[in-house]
């Protein structure tokens, strides 16, 4: 083989690898650019047809400021929120010791992200219902919708 | 931990494009480098290409039934980097004295094998949260990994004791330990990080989690850092003790982890450099490479990484070529020094092309992480990323003096069976959390998460009273 075309191929390769290289890039274009779309979440309006189920806005919120026990044990006991998570459940260590025996020790937690609040359950026994629904994930919680735990129901409140 | 929100896709089309390319790499690389031998397309090469190209098409295939919104340029990226590392390890085979025993066969079994046990994790496993019950056996079985290169089917390759005898031949138990401590740290950490995180004394800004909080990871350390210290092998106990201070760092973003974690570093070197002749000699042979006694000085002279940056200047922008240089002259050129070998023949430009690779796969790794919902999946894609990482800048590191030489594999391509199938499970299990990131989530009432009924993450609290869950 001749050395043209040795040096060909050579060069031919080197321009494969980056062929490979940027046609990744290029598949991910839209994933790899951290833009205002990315930032924000918003759809576009053509992903917003072609989806629907993005479309919807978030309504307006009002920042929860307070947490409330409403019914059980605690009733009427209120807390403060701050920026640090809340963990809740029966042992002694959490923010909130519930004094209920259908809780487990580490029922659930609530933690800030953003400017809401969120719910996620830590694997208790008699699981964690926010507004009626049993959590498997952690889920954002809007001031005035009741969460459940064992008889316990808490609120967030403005 | 945020949400990052993107247009649920399958692009199963793209992954399928790409793979043609990456294959076309794969297999060009390899044809190339048998371009001066009489025949370049013998049965080898076709047997090679075709599996390759086989395997990589089932994997596909797969993707398609069972993970239809996994990251489509995961599998052509380690499929592309899988065969130039099989070519190069073909190419040093062929500049070998004709007697020895040549690498690339079993390199190229250890591949199909690796594949198949990827395509039988995704099979198996079909959605990563199931491993989160696993936490704890995940320990037992990553102490049980590191210590069975002490027990009698160890064997000491090189003052290092950390592979086993199976038979066919060595295993490295360690490198599918990484895998276990993974999934063991990402289900501690995701059960345990408020209690780490909010209960404890305060001592000044430092907040202390409380000792039996810390305990089991501290037990999981120690087992890691302890073996590795018997077994006398520096690469692998920085893998773990990086992948111990990065999950703990992602779960509970307090900087003063990494703080303490640097500062343990910097007492575990200095007593390593105290009391084993071998680190010193790393880090001397690393500051004065150049200097002739340290160069020609066996053992642990430089002779390696100076051979290795001989060949990268050899090889200059663009490089010699693939089959065109000399890489065989440095020692274990097809597993530690691979990197320079490929930098000899493919240049700075190719080197660059393999590196952004690399960051290319890593960063899908920590993009799975931020898309997928749930703690444990999160912490685990990142670990797992991020000793890929880890590995590659140890090595590439390494390799060009930038840090002294420790003895890790580069992912995906250097010679070693272990490191393939650990890496590969690493792909599939990557593959799994992207499509749980990536799937559209699930609207209306909420579906039980785990498949197989409720679980029991917590000890109920005195087991009185229960309600049964409706």
């Amino acid at each position: 083989m001749s050395d043209l075309t040795v040096t060909l191929l050579r060069y031919g390769f080197l321009l494969l690898i980056w062929i490979l290289v940027l046609s990744v890039v290029s598949a991910l274009r839209r994933d790899l650019v951290v833009g205002r779309r990315n930032r924000t979440g918003a759809p576009s309006a053509r992903q917003a047809r072609r989806h629907p189920e993005l479309a919807e806005e978030p309504p307006a919120r009002a920042q929860a400021r307070r947490l409330v026990v409403t019914e059980g044990p605690l009733k009427g006991t209120s807390l403060d929120l701050a920026s640090s998570p809340i963990l809740l459940g029966r042992a002694q260590e959490a923010t909130l010791v519930l004094e209920d025996d259908y809780a487990s020790g580490r029922h659930a937690r609530l933690f800030p992200q953003g400017s809401r609040w969120f719910i996620e359950d830590l694997g208790s026994t008699n699981g964690t219902y926010l507004g009626g629904n049993q959590l498997t994930r952690a889920l954002p919680v809007e001031p005035g919708v009741p969460i459940r735990i064992g008889k316990t129901v808490i609120e967030l409140r403005p | 931990m945020s949400d990052v929100f993107t247009v649920p896709r399958p692009r199963r089309n793209v992954e399928a494009l790409l793979l043609i390319v990456a294959l076309t790499v794969a297999i060009g690389a390899n044809w190339l480098v048998g371009l001066d031998k009489e025949n370049p397309f013998d049965s080898a090469f076709w047997l090679q290409g075709g599996t390759l190209a086989a395997l990589a098409l089932i994997f596909h295939v797969l993707l398609r039934f069972r993970a239809k919104y996994a990251d489509p340029v995961i599998l052509p990226i380690v499929i592309a980097l899988n065969g130039i590392g099989l070519a190069m390890i073909y190419r040093l085979d062929l500049a070998l004295p004709a007697s020895s025993q040549p690498v690339a066969p079993s390199q190229f079994l250890w591949t199909t094998v690796a594949m198949a046990a990827s395509i039988g994790t995704l099979l198996v496993i079909r959605d990563h949260r199931i491993l989160r019950r696993f936490t704890y056996i995940s320990l037992i079985v990553s102490a049980v990994l590191l210590m069975l290169p002490l027990t009698p089917l160890g064997v000491e390759i090189n003052g290092a004791r950390i592979w086993i005898n199976v038979g066919v031949g060595t295993f490295q138990p360690g490198e599918v330990a990484k895998i276990t401590l993974a999934i063991f740290f990402a289900g501690y950490l995701s059960t345990n990080r408020d209690l780490i995180l909010l209960a404890g004394k305060k001592l000044g800004p430092l907040q202390l989690p409380r000792f039996r909080d810390l305990a089991p990871m501290v037990a999981a350390w120690l087992v890691s850092i302890g073996v590795l210290i018997f077994q006398r092998d520096l690469g692998s106990s920085i893998l773990f003790f990086g992948l111990f201070m990065a999950m703990i760092y992602v779960a509970t973003s307090r900087v003063s982890w990494v703080l303490i974690g640097l500062a343990m570093i910097a007492v575990g070197g200095y007593a390593a450099l105290q009391l084993f002749s071998h680190v010193a000699l790393r880090i001397d042979s690393w500051i004065n490479a150049f200097e002739p006694e340290v160069f020609n000085r066996n053992p642990g002279g430089s002779g390696q990484v100076v051979q290795g940056l001989f060949g990268l200047a050899n090889g200059g922008l663009a490089g010699t070529g693939l089959g065109q240089g000399r890489p065989d002259l440095v020692t274990y050129a097809n597993s530690d020094m691979i990197i320079t070998a490929l930098g000899e023949e493919l240049g700075l430009i190719g080197l660059f092309a393999i590196v952004l690779l690399y960051i290319l796969l890593i960063s899908r790794g920590f993009r799975a992480a931020l898309g997928t919902r749930d703690g444990f999946g999160k912490l685990l894609a990142c670990g797992l990323s991020f000793t890929i990482a880890l590995q590659c800048f140890v090595v590439i590191g390494g390799v060009t003096r930038l840090i002294p030489l420790t003895g890790l594999t580069t992912p995906f391509m250097s010679a070693g069976g272990s490191s393939l199938l650990a890496n590969w499970i690493i792909v599939a299990l990557l593959l799994l959390i992207s499509e749980n990131a990536r799937r559209p989530a699930v609207k209306g009432p909420v579906r039980e998460a785990f498949p197989d009924g409720k679980q029991n993450r917590n000890s109920p609290a005195t087991g009185t009273t229960r309600e049964v869950s409706a």
